[in-house]
């Protein structure tokens, strides 16, 4: 068995292995193996090629685009999402800007370790998935599998675009699977995680999961749901959810960030603009509320969507 | 604001012979084991598994907390940081205000919102700090900047940073800003050779950070973090300095975390000769050999005031479980002061 945590260290190391312009750089992932030991041992393996970085996330990043624009591949780890605004300014500025004003690209992968866990609080917990996908010049993945942790981590390295990594903190060792997978979806593919006739459920990352066992719990009362997995959320597969809705009619977007704009509201206002015709009742979003991240475990656990709420919405838009 | 230096052992009758300096040594020390004891507690707590997140402690780092702490007055602004239990309760911070935010009791400051060393009363001079290192440098010099507005005179603000802290952005942008204002800025960097894992070699390159003092144009001081006699003293210049209005002041002191990063941590990278060094020493230890040394107080005395944080501290517990806990059918769900703009 091999976890989601496994999964991005084993992929980390491939692209170590296979290509010799990848090099990781952030705060502990040298000897230590990283704060959640994304890159246990690699620094042993891949000596010279994972390096600690001083607590200086805007200088890490800016680094990443030189040597990018000298034909690394750097992988950069944040420790936690969240101190990825330190690094806001190069990511979205520099980054993203660069192969647009100069037509050469900037190949830089940057993991942000995303969302909430019990007793995370505000500021070890945040999904930021969104703020970066409104940047034109990046990518953003946020993958719900052990399988596309591994592949579109891979891919992420591959791409001659800044990738945003959203990878999840919850399922880092929640998640495990039988192997690696040999082959993936193209990256920009919605993956359709469960079939269903009844209404779709549009979501990724964590909430994959939550809307997994909701559509269970709505199936033993006699409902189909599919639900489909974004897997990256820019570029977002519209055609796949517009297919999806065309059978089903109804529409739910569940999201862990908060709950202005983002991820849901995008995906709704694509169905309203491009297939408003398709909707047997208006579109529905589900996401965080709308303060920061509370720490506590009872707050948390209302704070942010989970199965419980999703059922209700979800019974709630089938009752119509 | 609250000094809750409750006791049943006040200082004995023969210790009103002792010097100003001498008292200060005492109280500052019996702060410093208050804090161990409950920093301990809340340790052992956390592998019961009764505190939700990280429980990070500062031992090892008492001796310089504690004389920042005691060395600010009562209408000072002061932002602690990760490792400054002792500065906190010496400053004048409820020991409940820690088990509280620990335990996510809803009586705490914090309400269970935020959680272990993200707290303060900002209302009481007390910023509490976000985890992003660095940010509350410059929240100091401005809230420096308020007072000077204001008109009101004599105030010093202080905050802590890491050895890691001190390669952020708002390090050097918030103690450039702070001198150009020349603000009565205290910044007392904690320099415990790690950062999480890094050693210092991967952190800096410069010969002793207090030469960035220089580089920025304050006054800079180094010290023996492990000492509390020169901690007192060293940081208490500082913050004279600063009320005296020579501009920010940078302490820089030698020391080593005692702890893992966090409990979850158990600090294996440390290197064995830096433990085995004079940096590896225990100030609490080294503190409390010079007040025998020096028959300042007797080893009963110590017994005594051990048990007497001991005491202080179940108590802080034993309150801290009877309380409520946060609920999310009573939280209003609103980020706002502007309530009537809040979208709910
Ligand atoms: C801007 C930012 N980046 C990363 C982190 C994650 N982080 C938390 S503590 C820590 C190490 C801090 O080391 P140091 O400043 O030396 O303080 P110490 O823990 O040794 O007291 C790191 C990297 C953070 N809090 N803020
Ligand atoms: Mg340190």
């Amino acid at each position: 068995m091999i976890t989601y945590l496994e999964a991005i260290r084993e992929a980390q190391a491939k692209a170590l292995r296979d290509d010799p312009r990848v090099y990781i750089y952030g705060q502990d992932v040298g000897q230590f193996g990283g704060a959640f030991k994304a890159t246990k041992n690699l620094a042993q393996e891949y000596p010279g090629r994972v390096l600690d970085a001083p607590i200086s996330e805007d200088a890490i990043v800016g680094s990443a685009i030189g040597a990018a624009m000298e034909g690394m591949r750097p992988i950069v780890e944040m420790q936690f999402a969240d101190f990825s605004t330190v690094g806001f300014n190069q990511i979205v500025n520099h980054a993203a800007t660069l192969h647009w004003r100069t037509a050469v690209p900037c190949p830089i992968t940057i993991r942000l370790p995303s969302g909430g866990t019990a007793g995370g609080g505000p500021f070890h917990s945040q999904s930021m998935e969104a703020i970066y996908a409104h940047y034109p010049g990046l990518i953003v993945m946020a993958p719900a599998t052990v399988e596309d942790a591994y592949s579109m981590l891979l891919e992420a390295v591959a791409i001659d675009d800044p990738v945003v990594f959203c990878e999840h903190k919850y399922l880092y060792y929640h998640l495990k699977a039988e192997s690696l997978p040999t082959e993936a979806m193209p990256t920009g593919k919605a993956r359709i995680a469960r079939t269903g006739r009844d209404a779709t459920i549009v979501t990724y990352s964590a909430m994959v999961h939550e809307s997994l066992a909701a559509a269970d719990e709505l199936a033993a009362e006699g409902w189909e749901i599919e639900v489909i997995d974004l897997r990256t959320v820019k570029p977002l597969d519209t055609d796949t959810v517009l297919a999806s809705v065309a059978r089903t009619g109804l529409l739910l977007a569940v999201g862990e960030a908060f709950p202005w704009g983002g991820v849901t509201a995008e995906i709704l206002a694509r169905v309203a603009s491009e297939g408003f015709d398709l909707l047997d009742a208006p579109p529905r979003r589900l996401n965080a509320k709308d303060t920061p991240v509370p720490y506590h475990p009872n707050l948390w656990g209302t704070h942010r969507p989970t199965a419980r709420t999703i059922s209700a919405e979800m019974r709630d838009l089938l009752r119509r | 604001m609250l000094r809750p230096m409750a006791s049943t052992a006040e200082f004995p009758r023969a210790h009103t012979e002792l010097s100003a300096t001498e008292k200060t040594f005492l109280q500052a020390y019996r702060w410093m084991l208050l804090a161990r004891v409950v920093e301990e507690k809340l340790a052992s707590l956390y592998r019961g598994g009764k505190i939700f997140g990280g429980v990070f402690l500062s031992k090892g780092q008492e001796a310089l907390s504690v004389s920042l702490g005691i060395s600010l007055r009562k209408r000072d602004i002061f932002a602690p940081l990760i490792r400054d239990q002792a500065a906190r309760l010496a400053f004048g911070e409820p020991l409940l205000d820690c088990t509280r935010t620990y335990m996510g009791s809803r009586l705490g400051p914090m309400r269970g919102r935020d959680g272990n060393v993200h707290r303060g009363r900002p209302a009481e001079g007390i910023l509490p700090m976000i985890s992003h290192l660095g940010a509350m440098i410059p929240t100091v010099a401005g809230a420096l900047m308020a007072r000077r507005f204001r008109g009101i005179q004599g105030t010093v603000g202080a905050t802590c940073i890491g050895d890691g802290g001190t390669s952020t952005g708002a390090f050097h942008e918030s103690l450039n800003l702070a001198a150009v204002e020349r603000l009565p800025l205290v910044l007392v960097v904690a320099n415990n050779q790690y950062a999480y894992s890094t050693p210092t070699t991967r952190q800096f390159a410069c010969r002793d950070l207090v030469d960035k003092a220089v580089g920025y144009g304050v006054e800079g001081h180094s010290v023996d973090g492990t000492d509390l006699l020169a901690s007192l003293q060293v940081v208490g210049h500082a913050v004279e300095r600063a009320r005296a209005g020579h501009g920010p002041q940078l302490v820089v002191a030698s020391l080593l975390r005692l702890a893992g990063h966090g409990e979850h941590d158990d600090g294996h990278y440390v290197s064995p000769g830096l433990k085995e060094g004079a940096l590896g020493r225990d100030c609490l230890k080294v503190a409390e050999e010079r007040i025998i040394d020096q028959a300042w107080a007797t080893r009963e005395e110590l017994a005594l005031w051990h048990e007497d944080a001991q005491r202080q501290t179940e108590e802080a517990v034993a309150q801290t479980l009877r309380e409520p806990l946060p609920d999310p059918s009573q939280e209003d769900w609103c980020s706002l002061a502007s309530r009537h703009l809040s979208e709910g």
